[in-house]
């Protein structure tokens, strides 16, 4: 039974993250935690936005919150996200990471220590390499590793390097993705 | 064969990190032991690759003999990201709701705690100077990283940052030019002279030190992140008895006191902004 799942995200991650969250069970018992690159700046639209088009709770993810199933936890803007064993969440104002604040490698490695062969870890669209270590790092761990078909990514070098970096054990369209998953619980 | 090498190698992995806490502590007396776990480990090994050592062992052997290496090792850890006017909306806020009760006092005391390079200490300076405080308000701006308060203290900054600051201070209410407190000079700037006369730079560990003033306002904000409950709620604490009746405290826009047992002395200014103001009797 997997404990966690973390998706990345990056430029087109809207529309997709969207389409990967609308398309799980409401029974899906899973914590979800996602980093989509965002500016600083940004208020919380992408969470109403999520929260409304999905059978999840969405919402901003709080220092030292507890994971829970049924909730889908966003990084905050211009914050790193990490997962510590306890499966609290810890939050990070540290130094860009792949030009990155919230940074993909980040939440992956810090999951992936947290959680080994209990997490999955999952790229979609991106215009960077982001999430790309972090996957491998998964994949090392023995986690399950997936990552969107580039041909169906609205842009395709973060998927792209994520699969040349980490080998995954899937790459598969959103629609697969979420079949996967729910297959998961 | 595998999997039982790197459950090993984990376990090392754990051993080591507590042992170099613990040389670090006993030799430095620098207490890392309560911060967040996963902070910890994640600067240990920003640290590990940047020097190329092969084991976190190897990394302390440095650290304990050469003191270079620990200076280097203490600015890893202390997180020295920040920008002047950062979080515009807080400066406003700030401006908008506080500044009016505090201009009832007849002398100030602030106590900006984690204040890294400086960068959050101007921004106040300039917002009090605006509003006609600055004379008669005393900043204390400490950090446990030396290095960090001596740029602190210095007030020099790289010119590339002038125009999101610029941008921030234009967001954050400012009233002038951002360009009237500092003189550019090639890739630096300087800040005004006058902006420090009445700002003390100190060295203070928040996690070892005790309660130095009774200030009116005490800023820590993005510290409290790095800590675990326990030592955030000590940390909380120490700024309670730091702070006069109807002070506030100020904190990051994630940080909160509401788990801390001082929490019931104090009252939120608003839902989502991060200033508690400490209730009179």
């Amino acid at each position: 039974m997997y404990k966690t799942v973390v998706i990345g995200a990056s430029a087109g991650g809207m529309a997709a993250l969207k389409d990967l969250l609308s398309g799980l069970p409401q029974d899906f018992n899973i914590p979800i935690v996602v980093v989509q690159h965002i500016a600083p700046t940004s208020e919380n639209y992408l969470v109403q936005f999520l929260d409304k088009n999905c059978n999840l709770k969405v919402k901003e993810a709080d220092e030292k919150e507890k994971l829970q199933k049924g909730f889908v936890y966003l990084a905050p803007p211009n914050y790193h996200i990490l997962i510590e064993e306890d499966s609290t969440i810890s939050l990070s104002a540290d130094e860009k990471v792949n030009y990155s604040r919230p940074s993909i490698d980040v939440l992956f490695f810090s999951a992936s220590d947290a959680f080994k062969d209990k997490l999955i870890g999952i790229i979609l669209t991106g215009a960077n390499n982001d999430g790309a270590q972090g996957l491998a790092q998964i994949k090392l761990n023995g986690g399950l590793c997936i990552v969107q078909n580039p041909d169906e990514a609205e842009t395709q070098a973060m998927p792209l390097a994520a699969i040349e970096t980490a080998k995954p054990d899937y790459v598969l369209k959103i629609a697969e993705i979420s079949k996967l998953l729910g297959s998961k619980v | 064969m595998q999997t039982e090498d790197y459950i090993n190698k984990e376990q090392i992995e754990r051993v080591e990190t507590e042992l170099l806490i613990e040389a670090v502590n006993q030799c430095y007396g620098y207490d890392f032991s309560n911060y967040s776990k996963a902070h910890i480990k994640r600067r240990l090994m920003v640290f590990l690759n940047k020097n190329r050592f092969s084991s976190i062992s190897e990394m302390q052997h440095h650290i304990l003999h050469n003191s270079a290496v620990f200076e280097e090792f203490i600015n890893n850890f202390s997180i020295n990201v920040t920008e002047m006017f950062r979080d515009p909306s807080f400066y406003l806020f700030f401006r908008k709701n506080v500044i009016p009760t505090l201009k009832t006092y007849p002398y100030l005391k602030f106590w900006i705690a984690g204040c890294a390079t400086g960068e959050e200490v101007y921004s106040f300076a300039i917002m009090l100077k605006e509003e006609g405080l600055l004379y008669r308000t005393t900043i204390y701006a400490t950090d446990f990283n030396k290095d960090a308060v001596q740029k602190a203290k210095k007030g020099v900054y790289n010119i590339d940052s002038i125009k999101l600051y610029t941008s921030n201070y234009q967001k954050s209410g400012g009233l002038h030019s951002f360009s009237d407190y500092y003189t550019a000079n090639y890739n630096t700037v300087v800040m005004d002279k006058y902006l420090r006369e009445n700002i003390v730079f100190a060295e203070h560990n928040l996690v070892t030190d005790r309660s130095f003033t009774e200030a009116n306002l005490v800023v820590c904000r993005n510290v409290l992140i790095y800590f675990n409950r326990e030592l955030q709620d000590k940390v909380l604490k120490l700024f309670d008895e730091s702070l006069t009746m109807g002070g506030f405290i100020a904190l990051g826009t994630k940080e909160t006191i509401h788990f801390s047992s001082i929490n019931e002395s104090y009252t939120q200014m608003e839902n989502d902004c991060r200033i508690f103001k400490k209730n009179t009797l």
